[in-house]
């Protein structure tokens, strides 16, 4: 009992701190990745590579004035950063960095993931609808259609997976990708469950990418349109908190598609042994891609994105449902 | 078909795209880390406006004339001269540049038929107040013995 | 366009626009009436710039205002002096030595790349695309660098005189700019493809934000824009000016009047400012480059002058009236993105915020240049 609980202690010790890290320290590999995309240095003055440049940051935030706005709504303003982060630190319970290492090795694993997921929508809807801004309110409308177009294709995509895998278990679903990248369910289910796979793992990349706001799906703030979007009237730590709560939100939808497809801590050979440290490859690599996609493309119009979603992106994962289907029924 | 045909080739821009900018990712970086480097501005540069070195006198060239400050559109040059003896033309006693004013065109350089004047190569001025810039340029050319 | 046009059904809300706004470069500022994200009625508030540039040119000499030329539109400054210099040089008769003529069209059109790059970039930015503005600046800065060498300015330039050119360039500049050319040639396709050839950037651009011509006629738009909306029609070629008739160039025209239109234009008058500057280059002829006649002090004989050119956002027009004294008894001067501007409020109705904002980048809008 006692070992269980100082298990569990030290899992949400460990959770927050790995989500506030990466929350903190992806800001400096946007700022850096986006510098090098531009040919500039980007932030190098505040310690070596400008590494501490994240603390510096915080501290700012945190010292700046938490401005609350007349004729907002206090109450949904305050709570809304935190229903963007901690649904995403909650998300972080069930996914297995290692063999053994995951909080809590769900049956439901997948299914809790895209539950806690679909409630930072709600955070950024109410936080919008609570500032009492114009731009904001605008910018919540589109995050809610655009999470609810690009919802569907991502839970096409996943339920072909499970219907592969016959599991919801994100270890086991790692476990039975392993031995040799040829096994990742990117490769392997292109074989033995449908051919579709690599278009559904762009799928999934794809609408990973809108779940969780980012360029050139960025809605919810869309700088050059509406000004911040929902974080329009934030300052200071509620500013940081929803910045936090996106980064972590990355973090967990690299992590996803690091365990669905590429085989989590799975080595890619198989002499090389199996370790937490290719998780983080894997899940990085997909993170830097994301940051590469940012500094890449112009923001998709609005209604272009929903386009995307409802014909092309949930027309084709359906045929992949259906293949896979039809696959797992003939062979 | 028309539809596959937009889907494949769009699907291509995007990776085409991300092509290029992974290669200038890797390209080295093109700009000065301006407080650390700096640049040597080209002969033409046009600063703020300083008095020249009479090389002969170790003074000013300046035969206050008030060409430049007839010239000048904003009206920031100041400049005054007596009478001495034993000395043919004016002399200089003052000559004050309110920079707050300046908009570095040009017109009193050219308008100086001595060469008096001409344009200085400091770039980074900062100054905590509008005073600052109000040089004292007879007082500059002084200090830069 | 009243209040009133506005159906009281709908449930509208006010939106402003800036003056702070990222994607309005500068002060102005936009009331929109918005009908969730439609745009029911917009009416641009101008004037946050305003500084009486026309009235200070009737309290100075005529090389006085010359400065304030430059600060117009400040990112192709070097046509507005041309602008200003021939209107002046037409008024006092003055005949300009060809080499100055030739220096005159090189720098311009060195600056109308410059700006179009910086369009390019801002544009994309506008569409949410950070990138391709570092890029562009990237070659911007090669062009400034080139420029103040020669003028000692890097922006605001004040490089024309009556008469001819400040100074002479050098074989650094020629070569300098013969190395741009070839650059930026080499740079041009990996803006087509990092940006024009994007898909995303395609749904947005194709068929958005339509100006006929008729419209364009009626708020008198002029430069890429007109050219955009299928109309022919450049300065440069229609009522030729400077040297420019010696030159072999093209006019960009589209016909498909939507913002993509408008897009290519810029995109392809870069070309042809390239073409133009290795012909100035290669036929430069020796000379001068100052009237030996120009009068130090300008006194036009009393008169209505006017001289148009084509700067980098359409057709700048400068109307000068003398009444035989030292300083110009009117100067009015016409710029292209304020009436570029005006056809804003009717084009965007009925559209999508961000539509409209991508029509107002393809505008091109410099707001010293409308407020003056």
């Amino acid at each position: 009992m006692t070992t269980e609980l100082i298990r569990l202690l030290a899992f949400l010790v460990g959770i927050i701190a790995f989500a506030a890290l990466n929350a903190a320290y992806l800001v400096w590999v946007e700022r850096k990745g986006a510098a090098h995309f531009q040919r500039r240095i980007g932030p190098k003055e505040v310690g070596p590579y400008g590494l501490l440049q994240p603390l510096a940051d915080g501290a700012k935030l945190m010292s700046k004035q938490l401005l609350i706005p007349d004729g907002v709504d206090p109450i949904l303003f305050k709570i809304a950063p935190l229903m963007v982060l901690v649904p995403a630190v909650m998300s972080f319970v069930t996914i297995p960095f290692g063999e053994h290492l995951a909080a809590r090795n769900i049956d439901l694993g997948l299914l809790m993931v895209f539950a806690f997921a679909s409630i930072n929508v709600l955070g950024l809807l109410l936080g919008s609808w609570g500032s009492a801004n114009k731009y904001a309110v605008i910018a919540a409308a589109r995050v809610i259609s655009q999470n609810i177009a690009y919802e569907i294709p991502m839970l096409l995509t996943a339920i072909a997976l499970v219907m592969a895998t016959n599991t919801m278990n994100l270890n086991e679903m790692v476990s039975l990708q392993g031995g040799g990248f040829w096994h990742w369910n990117l490769i392997k289910l292109t074989f033995t469950a449908s051919p579709l796979t690599p278009i559904a793992f762009l799928i999934f990349f794809t609408t990973m990418l809108a779940e969780t706001n980012r360029a050139p799906f960025d809605m919810a703030e869309a700088e050059s349109e509406l000004v911040a979007g929902s974080f329009t009237e934030y300052s200071g730590m509620g500013f940081g908190v929803f910045f936090m709560g996106e980064y972590a939100n990355i973090v967990i939808g690299a992590a996803l598609t690091t365990v669905l497809f590429l085989g989590g801590w799975q080595s890619p050979l198989p002499f090389l042994p199996n370790s937490v440290v290719w998780f983080l490859m894997k899940m990085y690599v997909i993170i830097f891609t994301v940051v590469w996609i940012r500094w890449t493309f112009p923001r998709t119009q609005f209604y272009a994105l929903l386009n995307l979603s409802w014909k092309v992106l949930i027309p084709i994962s359906l045929v992949n449902l259906i293949v896979t289907a039809g696959w797992l029924k003939v062979f | 078909m028309a539809y596959f045909n937009e889907l494949y080739s769009g699907t291509k821009s995007l990776f085409i795209g991300m092509g290029i900018t992974i290669k200038e990712f890797f390209k080295p970086v093109v700009t000065l880390q301006y407080p650390h480097e700096s640049l040597t501005m080209t002969a033409r540069f046009r600063g703020h406006i300083e008095l020249v070195r009479d090389l002969e006198s170790g003074g000013n060239k300046c035969i206050v004339c008030g060409m430049c400050q007839k010239a000048c559109p904003s009206g920031c040059i100041t400049g005054n001269g007596e009478k001495r003896e034993g000395v043919k033309g004016k002399v200089l006693t003052e000559y004050t540049l309110d920079f707050t004013k300046c908009s570095l065109c040009g017109m009193c350089v050219e308008s100086c038929k001595p060469a008096a004047i001409q344009f200085s190569k400091d770039y980074n001025l900062a100054g905590p107040s509008r005073e600052a810039y109000i040089y004292d340029l007879l007082k500059r050319l002084e200090e830069q013995k | 366009m009243s209040a009133d046009v506005i159906d009281k059904s709908l449930e509208t809300f006010v939106l402003n626009l800036g003056p702070q706004h990222p994607a309005t470069h500068g002060v102005l500022r936009v009331k929109l009436t918005m009908d969730g994200e439609y745009i029911v009625h917009a009416e641009p508030v101008l004037g946050y710039i305003h500084r009486m540039h026309e009235k200070m040119g009737e309290n100075r000499t005529w090389a006085q205002f010359m400065p304030n030329t430059g600060r117009l539109d400040y990112l192709a400054a070097l046509s507005y002096n041309h602008g200003y210099a021939m209107a002046a040089e037409r008024a006092e008769g003055i005949e300009v030595p060809e080499r100055a003529e030739y220096i005159r069209c090189i720098t311009v059109e060195l600056n109308r790349i410059a700006s179009h790059l910086l369009w390019f970039g801002a544009f994309v930015l506008d569409l949410g695309g950070f990138t391709p503005l570092l890029y562009a600046f990237d070659d911007r800065e090669q062009i400034l660098d080139l420029l103040e060498s020669v003028t000692g300015a890097r922006l605001t330039f004040c490089y024309f005189r009556f008469g001819g050119v400040y100074n002479d360039i050098d074989d650094n500049f020629i070569t300098g700019t013969r190395e741009f050319i070839k650059r930026l040639r080499s740079r041009m396709p990996m803006y087509h493809d990092l940006v024009t050839n994007n898909i995303i950037l395609i749904k947005r651009l194709k068929g958005i934000g339509p100006i006929s011509q008729e419209m364009c006629r009626r708020y008198g738009a002029t430069g890429p824009v007109l050219r955009g909306s299928g109309v022919n029609f450049d300065v440069r070629k229609h009522e030729p000016y400077s040297v420019y008739p010696e030159f072999d160039f093209d006019i960009p025209v589209y016909t498909d009047c939507d913002s993509m239109a408008r897009y290519m234009v810029r995109m392809d008058e870069m070309e042809q400012s390239m073409r133009i500057i290795e012909q100035g280059l290669d036929k430069l002829p020796e000379g001068p480059v100052m009237a030996a006649k120009a009068p130090k002090i300008l006194k036009p004989a009393k008169g209505d002058y006017y001289c148009a050119v084509e700067a980098a956002r359409g057709s700048f027009g400068i109307r000068l009236v003398s009444d035989g004294t030292n300083t110009p008894y009117r100067l009015k001067l016409r710029s292209p993105t304020f009436s570029n501007l005006s056809l804003f409020a009717e084009a965007c109705q009925g559209m999508l915020l961000p539509d409209a904002l991508a029509l107002m980048g393809t505008l091109d809008l410099v707001i010293p240049e409308i407020d003056r």
